[in-house]
């Protein structure tokens, strides 16, 4: 009886500890070759054959396909720069560079992946539509309500995320430093 | 009180291997991988336009909406494919992928250098049976070795703005993805 229970609880254990930490880390992501500049994480070896086994049961999972290594990289921010999640109803503001590429686009997601509606249809940017200053930086706001200059709409949602994805540049699997890749920073203001 | 501590040692013990092999089979197993989510729309060894993601309908998740996509699910037991893929004006890519959504080559159109990008799909044993001159003629030819029999090809062209998207589809729109005939033309 004892031996019994004793692994009946042993399974249950198991069976918590086994599931659960693969939900974990399939939502989460892992750090195996992750690169982080701030906010922003990409896992560029996901674009290649080097890709990690998490990575690989993830994006089997999501039903996604990863920006190849010769097309492109993508950055993952869910948090803003100081590790808070990004909550729609605050108010995001991206500024500063992005490291070289021919083009980028910044996309907004919900957690699932998938592109949340609003009242203008705009769900991100690409380096082109976006108004810059004199020295070539920019400031982007992604909030719930109508911004002057560069406004992603996030309709208020509560959770989001923002893939930054860079085609046809330089930074990949051997960036290592973060000041090979520059990243906007990403300050949150919730009122 | 020992006892349940070892039970439960035993019990995360289990766990780590549960963990592992669930994260390994898991690209076996999955029934909502972008494969499967793509073969109901789109035939074998042919290019299909893949419809803009809306917040409504998306194909799948996290695709790139400044992007139009086309795609080709390949098939090489008939023989080595060949792809023409146009160039649209601002920027083209090509990336090859498995079954299991492993993205193992991709190529954009700083490499192509013309008005196209051209390559032929083949496997490793499709690419040994090459006939010798041909190799080695084709000096400027293209040739992507699929490490499986099946897998993906997604196409995309950038539109820089919302409103240039219809130059960058009909770039894509004009792609081609066959089985080349055997050596038919010589």
């Amino acid at each position: 009886m004892r031996l019994l229970l004793g692994s009946l609880f042993a399974l249950a254990v198991a069976a918590l500890v086994g599931l659960g930490t693969t939900w974990l880390a399939l939502s989460r992501g892992t750090a195996f070759g992750a690169v982080s500049v701030g906010a922003w994480t990409a896992w560029p070896k996901s674009g290649t054959r080097d890709i990690d086994p998490y990575s690989r049961a993830a994006i089997a999972r999501s039903g996604e396909l990863p920006v190849g290594s010769g097309d492109g990289v993508a950055f993952f921010a869910r948090t803003d720069d100081d590790g808070r999640p990004l909550d729609g109803r605050c108010d995001v503001r991206l500024s500063g560079t992005t490291p070289q590429a021919r083009f980028w686009t910044l996309t907004l997601y919900d957690p699932q992946g998938h592109l949340i509606g609003n009242s203008v249809d705009r769900q991100g940017f690409t380096s082109q539509e976006i108004v810059r200053s004199a020295d070539g930086s920019f400031d982007i706001m992604v909030a719930p309500r109508t911004r002057a200059g560069n406004w992603l709409p996030t309709n208020g949602v509560d959770s989001y995320m923002l893939v930054l994805r860079l085609y046809d540049s330089p930074v990949g699997v051997a960036t290592r430093a973060a000041r090979e890749a520059p990243m906007p920073s990403v300050v949150q203001s919730c009122s | 009180m020992i006892r349940w501590l070892l039970w439960l040692l035993a019990g995360a013990l289990l766990g780590g291997i549960v963990h592992l092999v669930a994260v390994l089979i898991l690209p076996r197993t999955a029934t909502q991988d972008a494969y499967s989510r793509l073969a109901p729309i789109a035939p074998v060894n042919a290019v299909t336009p893949l419809p803009e993601p809306t917040p409504q309908n998306a194909v799948m998740p996290f695709m790139d909406p400044a992007l139009a996509a086309a795609v080709c699910r390949y098939d090489l037991s008939d023989g080595p494919i060949k792809l023409t893929v146009p160039l649209s004006p601002a920027y083209t890519s090509v990336s090859f992928y498995t079954r299991r959504s492993v993205a193992y080559y991709a190529i954009n159109d700083r490499s192509a250098g013309r008005r196209q990008i051209e390559l032929q799909l083949m496997t490793a044993e499709q690419h040994a049976d090459l006939p010798e001159e041909e190799d080695v003629t084709a000096a400027d030819r293209l040739i992507v070795e699929s490490p499986s029999n099946t897998g993906l090809i997604l196409m995309r062209a950038l539109a820089p703005e919302p409103g240039l998207m219809p130059i960058a589809r009909a770039a894509l729109n004009r792609a081609s993805c066959k089985v080349e005939p055997a050596a038919a033309d010589r």
